[in-house]
């Protein structure tokens, strides 16, 4: 074990530090701090001009091949990246889901055209996308896909059914979608893995509107809509896979970039704290550094997920959404309870607007990307060898 | 010198902010976990722990010996100019985490962990020349308090005065529960020094006036003994004045990070036990450890005890690095909390999910329950230690 950096790592360090202060500026100057979860409809259009700025510095991407348009960092430098990143303030990217999702996947999967059209438009910041899996009967049981999909003479494939919890549709260019090609087929069996534009008459968004009075999510219905034959990834059937490979690709690399901006919410938690009087209550106190030991767990154990073996059984892998989306919760209770009656007033004052959105958002955290009962599921049978739950699909 | 002080108060709480992927254990360390593993798997399993409570030393004299000899532990890290092996704080938790794990019944703790630590960061040079280089070899073995936070402490060494008498120190006054003074050869003791300050002295327990009361504890597997001295010739001042401030907060960081791994190993075995013994446990025709509601127990202690592993390698890894004395403080302090919490949690689970025989003298749980709520509090409870860290997060 040795946690002593590197003079290269350091260096790389200040050139990332540096480049965001002489970027993150100016007319840019407005997104600092804001985007993240909770607050993705903070003006997206500027937003989607802050990725083309970084695309300008060769910041986006940085974990790809160069072949693909990457800059191929090293897992240390990613992690460094992500964290000064995050230590500046870097707004909420628009990206994320084709630069960390989709991408990957064609790079694994997708065929030498499917890369060649996609690939330079997510580094460039041209186009976006949205991911299409979950559906009203699929969710915890995700793999229960009721949409349908069917191919016509010409080779387009035509999609009907429905998706829901579609984060920035509305803000995308394109969908991929998980869709059922083998009628009849059950489970994980039978599914195909569609690319599709978004902006075509098959296709109505609707947003959905949130506790917390947002819309970043949104139904989609796919009405016959179409995809073209060449935007099929991997083979017919082999849907599954590919989202699998896809829900893979992360291997906590951006996880300490996250805890960044989780130990910011933390400071304007204590700087409230502190303003209104209520650090002096040793309950409000006690609190607080129960949440900063969370932090440090949640860094340790990332580098745990970093370090760890490939071979070995990763404990610290498997419960690292477990910990952190129900710490964040436990934030934001502690936000607000510190807030006191100051909480309860809807504010755009940027020392009490996030920590509201730390509150309502956060609920969603231990629920997406597998709720806490599915993750409790995993631990126990993946890390402990308890029987397995019954998988029926109907 | 401020015994107990735990976190300097002017540390501002920063985090490091070091990046680095070798946070795995090297081959050396994985050999040592392992080998402490298997050593203490033969000679600490349920029936030796056992035997250990019900002896009147409270430990296997021949395991000590063989830990001290043939294993070398008690100077893994001890410097090799002392006769050590001259390796740190992650090879050092590593052990405690077996030991912990095994329930060891032995003065370990105390004398490895503690007393040596405070020696090497605190102590004179003639302190150390005395005194380390025996403990290494494993021959020498060690009683001090393991108080809970700074008050106690404060009041442990005003309760205790130091006077200079014909050049050699006498000590007068009281210290509650040291821990393993059953047979040991010295105690470390801080009094408060006539004329102002606060020193470290070593007692021989044979020394005249020195009166000794056994406590008959609920955790037999590591005891305490009141301790009277009326007029008590101290062997030696054990720390060095302008090493002491410094030294004892690094000390006291140090030792809540062993206690912290020890602990972890305590927790991982609660869980451990409470798997294997839901596997085998059938009602309404099958085994209970299938039905989601103990699936999802057996899931949170994971949870926390995965957790607690990463802070506690995490602060080793840290501890054995350049560290600032505020950080490591900070770090193992954040270690501690979590053992607390940790360990007292899967031990109450254990008994809960093992049911009806979760409540019985014959089966585990019961003793880790015992020691994890004596150990909650050993350098600080949960909550003084919040205190503490919330102290240097937010004045």
């Amino acid at each position: 074990m040795n946690l002593d950096p590197t003079p290269a790592d350091e260096a790389f360090r200040a050139e990332v530090a540096q480049w965001m202060r002489d970027h993150l500026q100016g007319r840019f100057a407005g997104l600092r701090y804001r985007g993240g979860p909770g607050d993705e409809e903070a003006d997206p259009a500027l937003r989607k001009e802050w990725e083309r700025e970084l695309a300008g510095g060769g910041w986006t991407c940085v974990g790809w091949p160069r072949a693909h348009g990457g800059r191929e960092l090293s897992i240390e430098q990613q992690v460094i990246f992500h964290e000064e990143y995050a230590r500046a303030g870097g707004p909420g990217r628009m990206g994320h889901i084709g630069e960390g999702l989709i991408g990957p996947a064609l790079i694994r999967y997708g065929s030498a055209a499917q890369q060649a059209r996609f690939l330079p438009r997510i580094v460039d910041g041209s186009e976006y996308w949205a991911q299409g899996y979950s559906e009203p009967g699929a969710g915890s049981d995700l793999a229960n896909v009721q949409t349908r999909c069917w191919q016509e003479a010409d080779g387009s494939w035509r999609v009907q059914g429905q998706k829901i919890w579609t984060s920035l549709a509305h803000e995308s260019e394109w969908v991929f979608v998980l869709a059922r090609c083998e009628p009849g087929s059950r489970g994980n069996k039978g599914l195909a893995f569609l690319l599709l534009p978004l902006q075509q008459p098959g296709i109505e968004i609707r947003p959905i509107r949130q506790l917390g009075g947002g819309s970043e999510f949104n139904e989609v219905f796919f009405d016959g809509a179409r995809a073209e034959a060449e935007h099929l990834v991997g083979a017919p059937g082999e849907g599954w896979k590919v989202a699998m490979g896809l829900l893979e690709a992360e291997r906590g690399v951006s996880t300490l970039g996250q805890q960044m901006h989780f130990a910011h919410e933390l400071e304007l938690v204590i700087a409230a704290a502190k303003r209104n009087g209520s650090a002096a209550d040793p309950m409000v106190r006690a609190r607080i550094a129960q949440a900063w030991c969370g932090l440090r767990v949640m860094r340790y154990n990332a580098l745990r997920m970093l370090s760890g073996d490939q071979t070995q059984l990763r404990r610290e892998a498997l419960i690292a959404k477990y910990y952190w989306s129900n710490w964040h919760r436990d934030l934001g209770k502690l936000a607000m309870d510190v807030l006191g009656a100051e909480g309860d007033v809807i504010s755009d004052d940027p020392a009490i607007r996030p920590l509201q959105q730390l509150f309502f958002f956060s609920r969603a955290d231990t629920i997406y990307a597998g709720t806490n009962e599915i993750q409790l599921n995993l631990i126990a049978e993946r890390g402990l060898g308890m029987p397995r739950e019954a998988r029926p699909t109907i | 010198m401020k015994p107990g002080s735990g976190i300097p108060s002017n540390n501002a709480g920063t985090p490091p902010n070091d990046v680095d992927m070798n946070f795995a254990l090297n081959e050396d360390q994985i050999l040592i976990r392992d080998a402490a593993e298997s050593f203490l798997g033969d000679v600490s399993d349920s029936a030796a722990v056992r035997r250990a409570l019900d002896s009147k030393l409270g430990y296997d004299a021949t395991v000590w010996q063989r830990i001290g000899g043939e294993l070398g532990w008690c100077g893994v890290a001890i410097a090799e100019a002392q006769g050590g092996l001259g390796l740190g704080p992650v090879e050092l938790v590593l052990i405690q985490e077996q030991a912990g794990r095994h329930l060891l019944c032995a003065p370990f703790y105390a004398t490895v962990c503690v007393a040596a630590t405070a020696l090497q960061d605190l102590g004179s040079a003639e302190a150390r020349e005395r005194f380390l280089p025996q403990i290494a070899a494993g021959a020498l073995r060690i009683a001090l308090p393991l108080h809970s936070g700074r008050e106690q402490w404060l009041a442990s060494a005003q309760a205790l005065q130091a006077r200079r008498i014909d050049g050699h120190w006498v000590l007068d006054g009281a210290v509650p529960r040291l821990v393993d003074v059953a047979e040991a050869d010295y105690l470390f003791v801080f009094a408060t020094i006539a004329g102002g300050g606060l020193g470290l002295f070593a007692v021989a327990p044979g020394a005249a006036g020195l009166g000794l009361q056994p406590c008959a504890t609920w955790d037999g597997s590591r005891r305490f003994t009141d301790v009277q001295l009326n007029s008590v010739r101290a062997d030696i001042r054990i720390d060095e004045p302008h090493r002491a401030s410094e030294g004892v907060t690094r000390t006291l960081a140090l030792a809540r990070l062993y206690l912290a791994a020890e602990q972890l190993g305590g927790a991982q075995q609660c869980l451990d036990l409470t798997v294997a013994y839901t596997a085998t446990r059938k009602q309404f025709g099958r085994a209970v450890a299938g039905f989601q509601a103990v699936k999802h127990r057996c899931a949170e202690m994971m949870v926390k005890i995965e957790a607690l592993r990463s802070a506690v390698y995490g602060a080793a890894a840290t501890a054995a690095g350049a560290v600032d004395n505020g950080t490591l403080a900070m770090e193992c302090a954040m270690a501690r909390v979590l053992a607390a919490d940790t360990y007292f949690w899967c031990a109450q689970e254990a008994i809960q999910l093992h049911g009806g025989v979760g409540f019985t003298w014959e089966y585990d749980p019961q003793l880790h329950f015992k020691r994890a709520q004596a150990a909650s509090h050993w350098l600080g409870n949960a909550d003084v230690l919040r205190a503490e860290l919330a102290d240097a997060l937010l004045d």
